[in-house]
């Protein structure tokens, strides 16, 4: 499903990716963890599509496409989903509204029929309770006035609408206590599936014990320096990662 | 120079009217002409004229609209489809074939209100001096009158026309008036509403000006509100090529208020003014002001607001709040608030933003599927949330939304 080799990226002309080289097959959740600085953020706007970074060589494809050559919107109409670390607030648009226009929109770009308010609302507000998110936040502006750990939810809850094949989630688990953090991490398990994969970008081990990762993946430095299975998030979590980053230098 | 250009076919038009009038005009006309001759336009070294310049109107060669009913239809087809009963003027005549006329209301002359200034505002001397229609509204102590339309269609070919318009509302009465004002081609439009809102009664004002592209409107209204009474105004200004709306709100009973909100969305090479003079004349008086502006293209915008304070009007509560968007580079907003104060116990507050579109709003926004266009449209519209929320009257509300909506659709934004 996402393919990455060899990526690098600047920001400033100062190099924040230093050669990436990942896959994540379908159906698989991957962990990517490192200390602050070594690039985790900067991977998920790359793959997102923000504006300000130099990609300066290697590929991204998803399922065979160019990714790096898509608007963010084509992205996203592509199944690429990016939930932030820190949800940006929208003052005047409707919580609702929001979700539903950006669910057509991607509809429309699929050719796929829009879905009308009725068939909207029972969706969003299944899913909203599923999240066990109060009824109001749908008609609240988006993040306008929530806490840290509502607009987590909320970047949840836009996940479960729009259904993608790949949800990026950077530093979702940060700022969330231990009931906020069990909500999120089921609503990305009910989207486990053949046809769902995810990369989880986290500093700490205890989200890993919700959303079990098929591959936990150490960055350092714009490099990923040591791969393996869900026991190697167990030993950052021991050993921290000095020792690894020492390892690879 | 003189503040009335040399030459100007205005003062021209002041002098043939004199000629012409001189013997069997009305009083207020002869003395309006008087004034128009010695005062003439508003010129650029007038303070509250500085940034909106009146020389491509004077440019234009006006004359009078023509006698003879002229086909409007596919102007009425624009209009928003409210069922309520219209006021319709074309060229700044009433046409009585076109309209539905209410018991209270008389068409047929300017109807020259109370509050009516020719000796203040120069643009109305030149309302009253050359005015040759209006609606005069009374709406009785009580009364709610619901929602009236009052349309104005100005049909091109360079005319001026000058509709004098008086509204009057007695105790506890109230009124909804929908003031919508299109057009096509060349022409300047120069209306006059006097609103006198006695004791405990609601005038409801929402304007929607789009006029031609082309064309000029000038507009002032006045509003003097007795105690408890509400002037209650909502402008989206779309149209015209300049534009200045000019609202006078004269606060004189205890209790009473004034909202004065408005949105300007221009492009291209347009100007607008939305001018404001708000007088506490009493204690415990309240005023609001939100204005938007959304500037695209090589547009232009302007407010001025300014908040007199009486000595008497103790306990006063004044708010002014001025926002730009500039999606261009080569917009641009002016922007001056002006507050006199002469109590000592009041809360007056003024603020003034201008900006650009949120580089992450937009982003986020377009990680969900949103293209640019429909994100950067969502945003905007967005902005002008706190403008368009406290229009109660929900047709009038859409007829804005839909207004705005169809902005989108010939703005590059």
């Amino acid at each position: 499903m996402l393919e990455i080799k060899n990526l690098t990226a600047n920001i400033d002309n100062k190099t924040i990716l230093n050669g990436i080289d990942l896959v994540v097959p379908d159906g698989e959740i991957h962990a990517i963890m490192g200390p602050n600085g070594s690039g985790k953020s900067t991977l998920s706007y790359v793959l997102s599509g923000r504006e300000g970074y130099d990609v300066t060589g290697g590929t991204a494809t998803f399922d065979g496409a160019d990714l790096l050559d898509m608007e963010p919107e084509a992205r996203a109409a592509a199944g690429l989903f990016l939930a932030f670390q820190y949800p940006v607030e929208l003052p005047g648009v409707n919580n609702a509204n929001f979700l539903r226009t950006a669910l057509n929109a991607q509809r429309r770009a699929r050719g796929e029929a829009e879905l009308d308010a009725v068939a909207f609302l029972k969706l969003s507000r299944a899913e909203a309770k599923r999240l066990s998110m109060p009824d109001d936040m749908l008609k609240r502006n988006v993040n306008v006035g929530f806490s840290g750990g509502e607009k987590k939810r909320n970047e949840v809850l836009q996940m479960a609408v729009l259904r993608p094949r790949l949800a990026i989630l950077d530093e979702t688990d940060s700022g969330l206590d231990i009931d906020a953090l069990k909500i999120v991490a089921d609503g990305v398990n009910a989207l486990r599936g053949p046809n769902f994969s995810a990369l989880v970008i986290t500093h700490y081990q205890r989200l890993l014990d919700y959303i079990v990762p098929d591959r936990v993946h150490v960055l350092a430095s714009g490099r990923i320096i040591r791969s393996g299975g869900p026991e190697l998030a167990h030993q950052l979590e021991a050993h921290g990662y000095a020792a690894i980053v020492a390892e690879a230098a | 120079m003189n503040a009335l250009a040399p030459g100007s076919q205005l003062q021209a038009g002041a002098q043939a009217f004199l000629a012409r009038y001189a013997a069997n005009g009305s009083v207020q006309q002869s003395e309006a002409a008087g004034l128009f001759a010695r005062n003439g336009l508003p010129g650029p070294r007038e303070e509250d004229w500085r940034y909106s310049l009146l020389r491509p109107v004077t440019d234009v060669q006006f004359t009078s609209a023509p006698h003879g009913h002229s086909d409007v239809s596919a102007a009425l087809a624009r209009l928003p489809k409210i069922a309520a009963p219209r006021l319709i003027f074309v060229d700044g005549r009433f046409r009585a074939d076109l309209s539905d006329i209410e018991p209270g209301t008389r068409a047929g002359a300017p109807a020259y209100g109370a509050t009516n200034r020719p000796d203040r505002e120069k643009l109305v001397a030149l309302n009253t001096m050359l005015s040759e229609d209006g609606i005069a509204i009374q709406v009785p102590a009580g009364h709610d009158a619901g929602t009236l339309l009052l349309v104005s269609i100005g049909t091109g070919g360079n005319v001026s026309f000058h509709p004098n318009h008086a509204v009057t509302l007695g105790a506890g009465a109230k009124l909804t008036l929908l003031d919508l004002t299109l057009g096509d081609g060349v022409y300047l439009h120069n209306p006059v509403l006097s609103a006198t809102i006695a004791e405990a009664a609601t005038l409801t004002h929402l304007r929607l000006q789009q006029e031609a592209l082309g064309a000029f409107h000038l507009s002032t209204v006045y509003a003097d509100v007795a105690a408890s009474g509400t002037y209650d105004s909502f402008a989206l200004t779309l149209g015209a090529r300049l534009a200045r709306m000019e609202v006078h709100a004269s606060l004189n009973g205890p209790q009473a208020s004034a909202h004065l909100n408005a949105a300007q969305l221009l492009g291209g090479n347009q100007h607008a003014d939305f001018t404001t003079v708000v007088q506490h004349a009493a204690p415990n008086t309240a005023s609001r002001q939100t204005v938007k502006n959304v500037l695209s293209g090589r547009s232009r915008g302007v407010f001025q607001g300014k908040i007199e304070v009486l000595r008497i009007a103790q306990k006063t509560d004044g708010y002014q709040m001025n926002q730009a968007l500039l999606l261009s580079p080569d917009a641009e907003m002016d922007c001056k608030p002006q507050l006199e104060i002469y109590a000592d116990d009041v809360k007056c507050s003024h603020g003034a933003t201008i900006g650009e579109l949120d580089g992450d709003q937009l982003f986020y926004l377009r990680t969900r599927g949103i293209p640019e266009p429909e994100a950067r449209a969502m945003l905007v519209r967005a902005f002008l949330t706190e403008a368009l929320d406290p229009i109660a009257h929900e047709e009038g509300r859409a007829a804005m939304e839909n207004a705005i909506a169809s902005w989108w659709d010939r703005n590059v934004i």
